[in-house]
């Protein structure tokens, strides 16, 4: 807290009681639940004026024992609950969980089961960055392209519907597999719906990209260097917008992304504005994606989208009803679950947040010993004080919009 | 990724042997158990050193392994952005004293994932400079991701008068 003997020095001129003045430092309790930060999170925050001094941000209001709900049941019973980490995102979390079993495993899906969880992850993705974006301009009191934003996500998410069965929570990914194949009506909506979306990032960006008060609100204003990127371990976005080109589909590249054309987007300040612009392009890469994707999965035709595999895949339904062996499996699946042989694996993806790794521990059985979720929400959030430190007030939306914190992932 | 950290590995043992316990590359991620007093050092290591440059302290977690003993092991994920390698540090931590040297001071992101490993595990960080709970609120009783803690057990409710 401010020093209460502190006076300003110079000769104080008649009348003037400046130099009596007695000042200190404010504690603002911002949130738990605030109108302009679209995340349960509260921030104690001392203030100078209007210059943050210093910041405590405190998680956990959204904290539901993941990680034990994923322990106490089986292997197959924690991806539902994947799908609640984020929101945006929840394909990418799944698949981020599954390839990790799936690493344990040492399983390797067909090919058609990789594009499709290529192309799901990457609607996700856009969907993801078209929030980050929307809620960032509403949060700055700008309601328009907020909806320009959350109408293309609609799009995007009806996408998903048809795909998953689900817009939000799609729990698709299966071990081993992803729920069912490409779906009749797909490519069609898909061909209709991309371009209303590209349209529709089309306005977004002419509303804000050179808007004066957009850019003046987010240039250099929560620049966190590209070495205290890394020191704090900040990925995805972030990370790229300070100029470091990292992104785990090239660096790592895990189902198809080796086959896939795409750009990795960077920026050099490592402000807001850069991570903006970089959330911009790396939607339309990932809309270049999905038609990669759509093309191919046309050209491979119909067929199986899962591992012929017993341990983790259910025979098919007429077996069940007509073969005896075919019962007892279904039975043991049902009832048990697979089992994993026991080890330990680390397998991480590129989120839309960043790296979003699962590290499992297994001793052999049906239940996983350790389930455990790198998230890159509360990773990335951990450096907000260093990025807000002599900042102003009002800078703290706008780097907050731009870290993404999501709460579901953040607390698990 | 093309020798998903061995290189690393091979690096660490050449230079201290003696600190490290065992390794593996189970599914190819490369693992070493490591002397707890000397985590410190290796990590520094690890960061410092030209071939390993691990920049990154990309995830630190505890796992449980409840009636062995050691009962805790915390679990070290590095990344190397300019090599792109990982290497994954285990250091194996009694029940009776589950105290770790802090990381903070080599990798500022071991601050939140320290405070989490204390809240959820109760293992203590030797140096950290805040070292209180992060998900749970500070009036709750045990650490719930260990393996003796139940999954049903009720919390005394927070309230205004209690």
């Amino acid at each position: 807290m401010g020093d209460p003997t502190d006076t300003r020095s110079g000769e104080a001129l008649p009348g003037d009681t400046r130099g009596d003045l007695h000042t200190e430092h404010q504690l603002l309790n911002m949130g738990p639940s605030h109108p302009a930060t679209h995340g349960t999170v509260k921030f104690m925050i001392e203030l100078d004026g209007e210059t943050i001094v210093d910041l405590d941000v405190q998680v956990g209001y959204l904290h539901r024992g993941f990680e034990k709900e994923c322990e106490s049941g089986s292997w197959y019973q924690a991806i539902p609950y994947t799908d609640r980490l984020n929101y945006n995102s929840a394909i990418l979390a799944n698949q981020a969980y599954c390839l990790a079993v799936e690493k344990l495993l040492d399983l390797e899906t067909p090919e058609r089961c990789r594009w499709l969880r290529v192309l799901a992850g990457e609607l996700s993705r856009v969907g993801d960055h078209l929030t980050r974006c929307g809620a960032a301009c509403l949060e700055l009191a700008a309601m328009t392209p907020f909806l320009y934003g959350i109408e293309a996500r609609e799009l995007v998410w009806d996408l998903q519907e048809i795909l998953c069965g689900a817009r939000v929570t799609s729990n698709y990914v299966r071990i081993g597999g992803v729920k069912h194949g490409l779906p009749d009506d797909f490519p069609a909506a898909c061909r209709e719906l991309l371009p209303k979306v590209r349209a529709l990032l089309v306005d977004f960006e002419r509303v804000v990209t050179r808007n004066r008060i957009f850019v003046d609100r987010l240039k250099d204003t929560g620049v966190l260097s590209k070495q205290d990127c890394l020191r704090y371990a900040v990925t995805g976005p972030m990370l790229r917008a300070a100029g470091v080109p990292l992104d785990l589909r090239k660096q790592q590249p895990y189902l198809v992304y080796d086959e896939i054309d795409f750009d990795v987007p960077v920026g050099s300040v490592g402000d807001n504005y850069d991570r903006y612009l970089v959330c911009v392009e790396e939607i339309r890469q990932s809309l270049r994606i999905v038609e990669q994707c759509l093309e191919k999965l046309e050209r491979l035709g119909p067929g199986p989208v899962d591992v012929q595999d017993p341990r983790v895949r259910w025979p098919a339904k007429g077996r069940v009803f007509s073969g005896m062996e075919e019962m007892i499996q279904q039975f043991k699946s049902v009832t048990e679950g697979p089992r994993v042989p026991a080890g330990e694996a680390y397998f991480a993806i590129e989120s839309a947040n960043g790296e979003l790794g699962f590290y499992l521990v297994s001793d052999g059985g049906s239940r996983p010993v350790k389930v455990r979720c790198r998230p890159p929400s509360f990773i990335n959030l951990a450096p907000m004080p260093e990025m807000l430190r002599g900042a102003l007030l009002a800078d703290l939306i706008p780097t907050f919009d731009f870290i993404n914190m999501v709460g579901g992932e953040c607390d698990r | 990724m093309d020798d998903f950290g061995s290189t690393a590995l091979a690096r660490l043992l050449d230079h201290c042997t003696d600190a490290v316990q065992a390794t593996h590359a189970q599914h190819g991620d490369a693992t070493a158990w490591i002397a707890a007093p000397r985590l410190v050092e290796l990590l520094r290591f690890l960061r410092d050193d030209a071939t390993c440059a691990f920049e990154m302290l990309t995830d630190l977690t505890v796992v449980d392994r409840l009636g062995e003993e050691p009962r805790f092991e915390v679990v070290y994920h590095l990344y190397s952005v300019a090599k792109n390698h990982r290497v994954r540090l285990k250091v194996a931590v009694p029940e009776s004293d589950p105290v770790v040297a802090s990381a903070t001071g080599l990798y500022p992101s071991a601050d939140w994932m320290e405070r989490e490993a204390f809240d959820l595990y109760g293992i203590r960080f030797d140096g950290h400079p805040d070292l209180r709970r992060i998900l749970l609120y500070e009036e709750f009783e045990g650490h719930p991701l260990r393996k003796d803690y139940p999954k049903t057990k009720r919390q005394p409710l927070i309230g205004p008068e209690g």
